[in-house]
């Protein structure tokens, strides 16, 4: 008996799912493909259509005003940085590609992680498919991307909304859980509705958590972009793409500092947002 | 006395009866019920057979209108489990609870939502106050659920806070207050939904005991003026004296006794009861009728003393006025009176033995 054949190979496996997928829903992926790829694209031309200064007044402008003047400076600095750098353009659509992925990745994460806090049985199926998705080293979940959607800015998309959605997922169980039983005890005592207790009582007491979890939602989301460079994502990714195969060690460091300038951008701005809505003492 | 008080409860009177309720926890709770009412289980024996913990067991007592009930018992013993029953946060494994005549295991989410926001409120040991909101926002927060226009809902619970003393402190934050603030905001809650009903879990078993028992005196004076009714738990006996009209004593899930805390101090139902009141001071719990003696024994044993000329007292008046009236005079008795009539005499060994708490001597009819 030859011991390599015993040689497990999951990919044996998935490429034929995938293959058959292909063949089966072409019609629905291409329909996916149209729409994210319509929604990136407008999303874009909105944030490049006004000459960058324009832009940037805006965003540190309406920072400062809504959420605090801090903010409103890192805006201008992270913003001002990346246009100083020569790369507007490939800063506003990785800006664009995260904040589309970050808001599908939450829409899906944040009810699959309430539902899982309140029942242990969703919790315990979605616990090993979350083990394995966040172990998987990012470019793997790109090559089904590609295999689905080809190379280009969709592939990039998709494989981003699904790398943020385990960390998003798993915190807002964790922030559930968290929630004091007393608190919403609370609420059920006094005759609120479940869903005045969700709202006024579970949210914003699980808040600080849920946070967390957008943060590093909004992290590794940017961190996927930039890998989905190599498939044709666009952006940063592909400055820097290109300063590693070219070997170009400034273009690389400069393309580097604009995704930090961005990461830092996103960060602040929506931990700012969502604690403006949470007053409180100090 | 307190006998006869029992005896004309009148059923329009009860708001809250509690009857035969079993809460027993666990994935075989039905069968382990179903044991317990057959077999006669212990708690530990249902733990054992069912791996079920029993919570409370055949608990029945009525709260009645304008009456503080205190349930007190040891940690573990089922009160909170009790208390919950009673508003339904906890489903009962078996019994019936009925507030104002309606039974709350039949109410509809809608109705039973209904209930809790005009009928029962409940008070928190943890308070559960919501960090990001202010005092008065806190306090409003009931209405606020049940949709009350914001200046209406404001205007409620500025007026709760001013009766609990909170009035100059509305725009405040929770973890700006000290506990017993805190947790006057919490009863503030209860009261803006103006609650014919207020549970109240161990409120103030976090406090230290000063501020307990300011608030012990204000809590009782405030549901007495507002003409409440109230379930207060509390694991504190002097707490129980100090506020409640009635008192439950439980133990692993039973009441074991219900009744004034004369009735439990100077007749406990058992020796559970009565190791935990023996350090009980009686001197204000015993009242005059449960230490005197018969007008005929006291002119058996003193010849030459009429009656009419002692001092007097009520029924009603306890040990340490009756220490006081017996220092006014060299006689060593006080004549008990009511209506006009002397009904008994207690001489200063009556006194002692109330004090000492010891077995009283055969009680006379009153
Ligand atoms: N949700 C639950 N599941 C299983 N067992 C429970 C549950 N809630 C309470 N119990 C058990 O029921 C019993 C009574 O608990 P309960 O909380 O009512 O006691 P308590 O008198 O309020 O105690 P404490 O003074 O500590 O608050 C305890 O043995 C407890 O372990
Ligand atoms: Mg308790």
């Amino acid at each position: 008996m030859n011991l390599d054949q015993l040689q497990f190979s999951p990919g044996a496996y998935v490429s034929p799912v995938v293959g058959w997928l292909n063949s089966n829903f072409h019609p629905f992926f291409a329909a996916v493909a149209k729409g994210v790829e319509a929604a990136l694209v407008g999303f874009e031309t909105a944030l490049l259509f006004l000459p960058p200064y324009v832009v940037i007044a805006i965003a540190a402008v309406a920072a400062a005003y809504f959420i605090s003047v801090r903010i409103g400076i890192v805006v201008l600095l992270s913003l001002a940085f990346c246009l100083l750098a020569g790369f507007w353009t490939a800063s506003m659509q990785t800006v664009a590609l995260v904040v589309a992925a970050v808001l599908v990745s939450v829409l899906v994460a944040f009810p699959l992680g309430v539902l899982a806090s309140r029942r242990p049985r969703v919790e315990a199926i979605l616990r090993p498919i979350l083990d394995v998705m966040q172990t998987v080293p990012p470019w793997v979940y790109l090559i089904p991307a590609v295999m689905i959607f080809s190379l280009g800015v969709v592939p990039a998309a998709i494989a981003t909304i699904v790398y943020g959605i385990p960390p998003m997922l798993r915190l807002t169980t964790l922030a559930f859980n968290q929630v004091p039983k007393s608190m919403v005890e609370m609420g059920q005592a006094i005759g609120a509705s479940s869903r005045s207790i969700l709202f006024k009582v579970e949210i914003p007491s699980a808040m600080p958590t849920l946070i967390v979890g957008l943060n590093q939602c909004i992290l590794l989301s940017l961190a996927m972009v930039v890998l989905a460079g190599l498939v044709g994502g666009g952006g940063l990714g592909l400055e820097v793409t290109r300063g590693l195969t070219r070997m170009e060690m400034g273009l690389g460091l400069r393309a580097g500092l604009s995704i930090v300038a961005i990461a830092i951008l996103l960060d602040r701005v929506s931990k700012g947002a969502l604690q403006a809505r949470r007053r409180g003492p100090g | 006395m307190g006998n006869v008080m029992e005896n004309k409860i009148n059923d329009a009177d009860v708001l809250l009866d509690c009857r035969n309720v079993w809460k027993i926890f666990g994935s075989r709770a039905p069968a382990a019920v179903k044991a317990v009412i057959e077999r006669g289980l212990s708690k530990k024996q249902v733990l054992q057979e069912f791996d079920c913990v029993v919570g409370v067991a055949d608990a029945s007592l009525q709260l009645r209108r304008g009456e503080i009930f205190c349930v007190m018992g040891l940690s573990g013993s089922g009160k909170s489990t009790l208390v919950r029953l009673f508003n339904r946060l906890i489903e009962p494994s078996l019994g019936t609870v009925t507030v104002k005549g309606r039974e709350m295991s039949a109410l509809k989410p809608a109705e039973l939502r209904e209930m809790r926001a005009n009928t029962i409120g409940m008070v928190f040991q943890s308070v559960a106050l919501l960090p990001n909101r202010t005092v008065l926002e806190n306090a409003a927060f009931g209405l606020e659920a049940r949709g009350v226009a914001k200046e209406k809902r404001n205007l409620i619970a500025t007026a709760a806070l001013e009766k609990v003393g909170l009035a100059d402190w509305t725009s405040r934050y929770p973890s700006e207050l000290s506990g017993g603030m805190q947790q006057r905001v919490g009863l503030a809650r209860a009261l803006a939904s103006d609650p014919e009903i207020i549970l109240m879990d161990e409120p103030f078993s976090a406090l230290d005991p000063l501020i307990r028992k300011q608030l012990q005196d204000e809590f009782r004076q405030l549901t007495k003026s507002l003409g409440k009714s109230s379930v207060f738990i509390t694991h504190d006996l002097d707490e129980a004296i100090r506020i409640g009209d009635r008192i439950a004593i439980m133990k692993d899930g039973l009441i074991v006794q219900v009744g004034t805390a004369e009735e439990i101090v100077t007749k406990p139902a058992d020796d559970y009861v009565a190791d935990f009141v023996a350090g009980i001071s009686r001197i204000h719990l015993v009242k005059a009728h449960s230490v005197m003696k018969s007008v005929a024994e006291f002119r058996a044993s003193h010849p030459n003393i009429d009656v009419h000329s002692l001092l007097k007292a009520t029924p009603d008046a306890d040990i340490g006025q009756l220490i006081d009236l017996t220092m006014q005079t060299d006689r060593d008795a006080v004549a008990v009176v009511n209506n006009g009539q002397v009904v008994g005499v207690v001489t200063t060994r009556g006194l002692l033995r109330g004090v000492a708490g010891n077995p009283v001597e055969p009680r006379v009819a009153a």
